[in-house]
């Protein structure tokens, strides 16, 4: 075994053991275990660093060229932004959420063939690790805001038919959720916009054109347009509560099926393998 | 020796009789001085509040001091025993442990899990303290109490929902607002439920109050009240909108508000949530309202429905409360039953293993013995001791379960001139244990 899996099963251990914990706090109203989570998260996300700082140091480039290290990356992203959001907040449904599907992400990524091989020397340029970065980051941002949604959509129910589940007890306020739901927008929105400014950069370097409507770029700026919807509403009409997280719902709907569907569905040069130089 | 409890409660008695027999908190010395002058009392704690009135007591002689206690608390008061004693339930030993854990964890209250009663029960064992009139077991006692009380406290929910109407309001405000201090309350008529639900608002600390009334007068003097702003009923509607909570409880037969204005309310509130409340009947606000989005409506009904679902979760948590006090019990009886003999076992077994160590010293150094003789002359004494000291042993521990034992453990203790146990005997009484 060598030791990139052994890092991968710790970290995956370490994800897995948070969402326990914090599901036992959420739904078993216990305390300790909450407080507990956290630091294990936070241990999972530090040995992921340190995973993929090793990997790159091997490969001498940024491992994100097939799904497995796709994957692994987004997880990480997720749990960092949702530790950076917990400073504040303090949150354990929505550490519950976060470190729930980073699980189910890595899980994926494990799944996934983990075979790395020499990236296309033409792609590999600085835009690279900028593009992939931003983009990601910005996927993790509006996975929080997805989850913030999901749970204020929850919320609002209940207080709306005033039948109450065991969930409402651990839910924070409507406001909080609400608040959640623009602050993970407002740091997505710009880190997306990066994402997409830097691969087109990235693409004018190596083809020679900024854009070339492969389905990838397609899906990115559709999705690029519904949450800068969402932004503008929030801004100038006063979208907020169910609205608002009704759209971060349908966004980060076609943010998956830009991140996964694409790959898998469709063909372009943002595949794995033509990041690879093959043909397709 | 037992823990014995005399008293009444809201279970047992009406209020006409409990107010008779409550105790003034600024007179507690005479009473608690006049309970432990009790032949049959050695220690004492009255225990009074609106809905309990209970006397504390350790004794030797149970029945005797149960009968006296009962007897105190209607001749101290000038009441007529017989119509007292009804009312009245006395419990001994396990029964009258669990009882004072119980009351303690609010268990026993009115509404299950209410916070005051473990503050008043610190009150009655400050005047117990103040005045002297606990001792070593009761001192010890009271402290399982607190601290059982608050092992409930954390280890269950018991406490953590709302069971009143006006809180319920509040705990709901707290799942829709992140936070009350910057918003603001309005209330549209002055009735008295208003008033409540707005004083509880005010305490959680609400930022601004208005106040709407068909008579304006009314609602000035509730303004003045709240340090808030009283608005003309005629033009409340043009305010509303600055509302983040609104408080209904006219007295109008219609509707005083429809879902058609709130919507435009709500506009122009650039859809931050609004939380309505209805306490009147027939009801102020459209019921067709809670569909539009951000506003949450609640009538009267559904806080009476929030409550009575609360009410259901603290009895859920009681039973898990129910099991730590079963736990701690155990552990204190423990001790209890252990006080009396084990420490006088104990103390016993020490002198004379000093006694036979001193000697055992002083015949070795003049004996220049080698180590065969001396461990031989070290297990002779030792067998002497064990042989003496076994039938008064066994006697002691056989008299902790007869009503006589105490003339035995007395007799040993003036024998030997044994000292007196310590407050923390039980650690002594535990390893005594161990040596059997």
């Amino acid at each position: 075994m060598s030791i990139h899996i052994i890092l991968f099963k710790i970290v995956l251990i370490c994800y897995l053991s948070a969402t326990v914990l914090y599901l036992l706090h959420v739904v078993g109203r216990k305390e300790k275990p909450g407080k507990i989570a956290r630091w294990v998260l936070l241990a999972g996300a530090v040995v992921q660093l340190i995973a993929f700082m090793t990997q790159f140091a091997q490969l001498g480039h940024t491992p994100v060229t097939n799904m497995h290290e796709s994957l692994s990356f987004f997880a990480w992203c997720l749990v960092a932004f949702y530790l950076f959001f917990d400073l504040r907040y303090h949150l354990s449904v929505m550490g519950a959420f976060s470190s729930a599907l980073a699980v189910i992400t890595m899980l994926g990524s494990g799944i996934a063939p983990k075979a790395v091989e020499p990236l296309n020397p033409a792609l590999n340029s600085w835009w690279f690790p900028l593009h992939v970065s931003f983009a990601f980051l910005g996927n993790a941002a509006f996975a929080l805001a997805f989850g913030a949604g999901v749970m204020y959509l929850l919320q609002d129910r209940m207080l709306k038919s005033k039948h109450f589940s065991a969930l409402y007890h651990r839910l924070p306020s409507l406001d909080t959720l609400d608040n959640i739901n623009y602050r993970a927008l407002s740091f997505g929105f710009p880190l997306m916009t990066l994402g997409i400014i830097s691969g087109a950069a990235w693409a004018e370097s190596v083809w020679g054109t900024y854009w070339s409507w492969d389905p990838k770029e397609t899906w990115a700026l559709m999705t690029w347009f519904v949450y800068a919807a969402l932004l503008h509403g929030r801004l100038s009409i006063g979208w907020r509560g169910r609205r608002a997280a009704i759209f971060a719902i349908i966004g980060f709907a076609c943010l998956i099926f830009t991140f996964l569907g694409v790959n898998l569905l469709l063909n372009g040069q943002h595949t794995f393998e033509a990041l690879l130089g093959k043909p397709y | 020796m037992n823990i014995l409890v005399v008293g009444l409660s809201h279970k047992t008695a009406p209020v006409e009789i409990r107010e008779k027999i409550a105790f003034s908190p600024t007179a507690m010395g005479e009473p608690l001085q006049q309970m432990i002058a009790l032949e049959s009392v050695c220690e004492g704690i009255i225990v009074s509040t609106c809905n309990r009135v209970e006397l504390y007591a350790t004794s030797r002689e149970p029945e005797r001091a149960i009968a006296q206690l009962r007897r105190f608390l209607a001749d101290f008061h000038g009441l007529e025993y017989d119509k007292l004693a009804e009312h009245l339930y006395d419990l001994r030993g396990e029964d009258a442990i669990r009882h004072v854990l119980r009351v303690s964890a609010s268990l026993d209250s009115m509404i299950i899990g209410e916070p005051q009663i473990l503050g008043q029960i610190k009150t009655a064992y400050g005047y117990a303290s103040e005045f002297k009139t606990a001792g070593l077991i009761l001192n010890r006692f009271m402290h399982k109490a607190f601290s059982v009380a608050k092992r409930v406290r954390t280890e269950t929910a018991i406490a953590s929902n709302a069971v009143s109407v006006s809180f319920a309001a509040v705990e709901l405000a707290r799942k829709i607002f992140d936070k009350l201090e910057d918003k603001t309350v309005m209330l549209i008529g002055a009735g008295e439920m208003c008033e409540l639900a707005a004083k509880h608002f005010i305490n959680n600390g609400i930022a601004e109050v208005l106040v709407t009334n068909r008579t304006f007068s009314r609602a000035e003097k509730l303004a003045a009240e709240f340090n808030g702003r009283a608005i003309a009923f005629e033009n409340f509607r043009d305010q509303l909108h600055q509302a983040d909570i609104v408080l209904s409880s006219t007295g109008a037969p219609g509707f005083v508000l429809d879902a058609k204005k709130l919507a435009e309310v709500i506009k122009l509130r650039r859809n931050k949530p609004m939380f309505i409340i209805d306490i009147a009947v027939p009801r102020d606000i459209e019921p067709k309202a809670n569909k539009i989005d951000n506003i949450y409506l609640y009538d009267v009904d559904d806080l009476q429905g929030v409550v009575q679902a609360n009410l259901k979760e603290r009895r859920k948590e009681a039973d898990k409360a129910e099991a730590i006090i079963d736990e701690e019990i155990i552990q204190f009886y423990r001790w209890l039953s252990t006080l009396e003999v084990k420490p006088t076992i104990v103390a016993l077994r020490l002198k004379f293993e000093d006694l036979r160590q001193t000697e055992v010293q002083k015949t070795l150094s003049n004996l220049s013995a080698d180590d065969k003789t001396a461990k031989s002359i070290d297990a002779l004494t030792r067998a002497i001791v064990n042989k003496i000291l076994h039938q008064p042993t066994s006697i002691l521990k056989d008299a902790q379960n007869r009503d006589d034992g105490n003339t035995y453990i007395d007799a040993v203790r003036t024998l030997f001139d044994l000292p007196t146990p310590a407050a923390d005997a039980s650690d002594a009484a535990e390893n005594v244990e161990q040596e059997d």
